[in-house]
């Protein structure tokens, strides 16, 4: 006991002071980027690297830039000429609609982005029945103002569709048909029937295994083949067909994950209650999985919309097209940079939000612990 | 006792359609004779379609000569003597090149992105963050476009050409380097180079039952290093040095020896690569964090190094999360190459499904064949995937 006594040293350690509180940009800047040598390297190094890149386009883009004028000849500065694009602006929106039906399309649209926004703002109330009537409503009231030719509207054939409109029309048609059929395809890869099972794994498989370039390539050279003689088909329309079989195989594959993922006794237990195969999947399956792979299915849409731009290839002008085809406007040579920076940009804001709004759905749905 | 006092009633057969059994039979027949109607239909109006048409079917067009040029042949073609069947040859030997191409350098900046993004370095983090996000939301094709028609088109002509070190040219005909041209014996080279991935293969396989038996290790990478590169460059030295480089020089208007890439490749190699590395930086990233943070304080608390934990512990088990999904993504790159055809790349759709197909008519024979490519490509590798699944995966109890 004595001997402890001696050895230890009895008297106290002296207070220290409190930690001092980190936080300030110094400590912030001390940890996140200059925490060692190799560290402050890679901070110099990556903030050059940003200012030799980010700093000229930014001053080609807004800074130098030219924004009003009416033809090329106002283009006087050094920077980007977006007097392009604004000449262009109605056409790239509308194609070649004709200008006075054009009424038509801009209540298409309006309709179209209200809904999203009714179903993106989180506080707006009737969540379901808006998306219901989005997805039965809108696509009628679409159909008939778009294409007219009843109650008294001027018929407008879909050679005359383009631009903004044409590309929103291709990936809502593409979304709201693929992601049913894929659901289908993907019960039917689990179903216990061999048949079913067999007829859905071809189906899948034989899509994912060939690039969409072919399937339009396809729809427009081979399809008019398949149907009898007297049968005409739009070419829109072959497309949309081909897209919309196309994205149904990665869908389903998406939805198959979603439902590989609930246990098995989920289903039992609705068995159990004496539901049938169909309420089961309905009630119980279905809406868990596919909460579960929201996601999945969103990258998918995103994938979509952004391939609908390969109809530039079977010679649609959506987007894209309408832009790379002003690009040889004699009048315009030499904007190339300026048009391909706009289609993109256009695209970017489009597959950006999704995926924004997937994660934030993702947060809001997340139900568990 | 065990046994229920009250013994539970035999049930019935009941009504035919209640029998799950027969239910299912039903079904299957019902879906078998609309999958054969529909297929039958499509038949029957394909062969009278083409009847009206006078379009014959059969492969017979593969023999005929094509007579059409291509910009760029990996073997041997020319538009007076070669056939159809060699022009779908020709498009698939360019569709690989490109894809294989794409491979190694989305590969590369893939994992350099995924692993920047990983960078304790806030500022490098957010770089590779952006990269990400600026060019896989922007759609491939408009990528494509942008640097064949932007950039690459818009490059001096042959006289003015960027030069780098006088033998490699940038101009609006595409890139011009040197060519090696091999001379007799050159052969052997190769072949040492393959010998000498076979040394490789097999010390690995021996240092790895050494250290299982013994525990003793063998320094494994400087010695295949040594036999990778030492072995090749022996062979090369000994047998003479045979090859000979052909620089290329301006001579009028346009650049004489060297060998010329097509701008089309180049813009449809950046455009593949700078994409799909994208999707590759986000495999690398959530492969790498998928792994739980508790398996990295395990192997601290046993005290192994950091780049030890990192080769032992992380990436063995990242890549059970990475390697399907990487594949994936390269299976898209070969799928997406097809896109050359939209700057008239000489791929396989733009070669066979494009110009021979409207040279011949013969649009079911070609697209059949089109697609059966990307079709075999897609099964061989996935039903790899499958058996590396199944080997990788973990074997619980």
């Amino acid at each position: 006991m004595s001997a402890i006594a001696r050895d230890t040293d009895e008297s106290l350690i002296a207070s220290r002071p409190p930690p001092t509180p980190q936080g300030g940009v110094m400590y912030w800047l001390r940890t996140r980027l200059f925490s060692g040598p190799v560290n402050s390297v890679v901070s110099i190094v990556t903030l050059l690297l940003i200012v030799r890149l980010v700093w000229p386009v930014i001053d080609w883009a807004l800074i130098q830039a030219d924004w009003v004028g009416s033809s090329r000849a106002d283009c006087t500065s050094e920077g980007a000429c977006w007097v392009f694009i604004s000449t262009r602006w109605s056409q790239i929106v509308y194609g070649f609609y004709p200008l006075a039906e054009r009424w038509r399309v801009d209540i298409v649209l309006g309709l179209f982005f209200a809904l999203i926004a009714w179903l993106v703002i989180p506080r707006l109330p009737g969540k379901k029945s808006v998306a219901l009537m989005g997805l039965v409503g809108l696509p009628i009231i679409a159909w008939v103002l778009l294409l007219g030719g009843m109650f008294g509207l001027p018929h407008v054939p879909t050679r005359a569709w383009g631009g903004l409109m044409l590309t929103l029309t291709i990936a809502a048609v593409g979304i709201v048909g693929s992601l049913p059929l894929g659901v289908v395809l993907a019960l039917g890869r689990r179903s216990k029937m061999p048949l079913v099972r067999a007829v859905c794994v071809i189906f899948i498989e034989f899509w994912r295994g060939v690039p969409l370039i072919t399937v339009l390539f396809m729809s427009s050279v081979m399809l008019p083949l398949f149907v009898p003689a007297n049968v005409e088909f739009d070419k829109l329309l072959r497309a949309l067909i081909g897209i919309m079989l196309f994205w149904s195989a990665y869908m389903a594959e998406v939805v198959r994950s979603g439902l590989q993922a609930i246990d098995k006794g989920q289903g039992e237990a609705g068995a159990a209650l004496g539901l049938g195969y169909w309420l089961r999947m309905r009630l119980i399956i279905l809406p868990q999985a596919l909460k579960l792979v929201i996601p999945g299915i969103v990258n998918t849409f995103i994938a979509l919309f952004k391939d609908t731009s390969l109809v530039l290839i079977i010679g649609l002008f959506d987007v894209l097209s309408i832009i790379q085809a002003g690009l040889t406007d004699s009048d315009w040579l030499g904007f190339a940079i300026e048009g391909y920076v706009f289609a993109a940009l256009v695209f970017w804001v489009f597959c950006f939000g999704m995926s924004r709004y997937s994660q934030s759905l993702e947060r809001r749905l997340h139900t568990g612990h | 006792m065990l046994r229920p006092s009250v013994s539970i009633p035999r049930r019935g057969r009941g009504p035919l359609w209640r029998d799950p059994a027969v239910r299912a039979l039903f079904f299957q027949v019902l879906l078998l004779a609309m999958v054969l109607g529909a297929i039958g239909f499509l038949i029957h109006n394909t062969m009278a379609n083409l009847d009206a048409r006078g379009i014959r079917t059969g492969f017979e067009f593969l023999d005929r000569r094509a007579g059409f040029p291509v910009s760029q042949t990996l073997i041997d073609y020319s538009s007076n003597t070669s056939t159809y069947g060699r022009t779908f040859l020709v498009g698939l030997a360019n569709t690989l090149l490109v894809s294989a191409l794409g491979i190694v350098a989305a590969t590369i900046i893939g994992f350099l992105v995924g692993l920047a993004r990983l960078s304790p370095n806030w500022l490098l983090a957010r770089l590779a963050g952006a990269y990400v996000e600026i060019f896989r939301n922007i759609p491939l094709l408009l990528q494509i476009l942008f640097w064949y028609f932007a950039v690459l088109r818009t490059l001096p002509s042959p006289r003015q050409s960027l030069s780098l070190l006088d033998s490699f040219y940038l101009n609006v005909r595409g890139l011009i380097m040197p060519a090696p041209e091999a001379q007799a014996g050159f052969m052997a080279t190769p072949l040492a180079l393959a010998a000498a991935v076979v040394g490789v293969i097999a010390l690995v396989i021996i240092a790895r039952r050494r250290q299982a038996a013994t525990g003793q290790q063998w320094p494994v990478l400087p010695l295949s290093l040594l036999l990778l590169i030492g072995l090749p460059l022996a062979t090369f030295w000994m047998t003479g040095a045979p090859l000979e480089w052909s620089t290329p020089e301006l001579s009028g208007f346009n650049f004489r020896g060297g060998m010329q890439v097509l701008p089309e490749l180049v813009a449809l190699w950046l455009a593949l690569s700078i994409y799909t590395a994208a999707f590759i930086a986000e495999t690398v990233r959530s492969g790498i964090q998928s792994v739980p943070h508790g398996q990295t304080e395990a192997a601290r608390s046993l005290s192994l190094p950091g780049r030890l934990t990192m080769r032992r512990i992380v990436i063995p088990q990242a890549m059970r999360v990475m390697v399907p999904q990487v594949t994936n993504q390269y299976l898209n790159l070969i799928k997406n190459s097809s896109l050359a055809t939209a700057i008239g790349y000489p791929d396989l759709v733009a070669v066979f499904a494009g110009t021979t197909l409207n040279q011949t008519g013969q649009a079911i024979e070609v697209m059949t064949m089109t697609m059966l490519v990307y079709l075999s490509i897609s099964l061989i590798v996935s039903a790899l995937m499958n058996l590396y699944n199944a080997r990788m995966s973990l074997k619980e109890r």
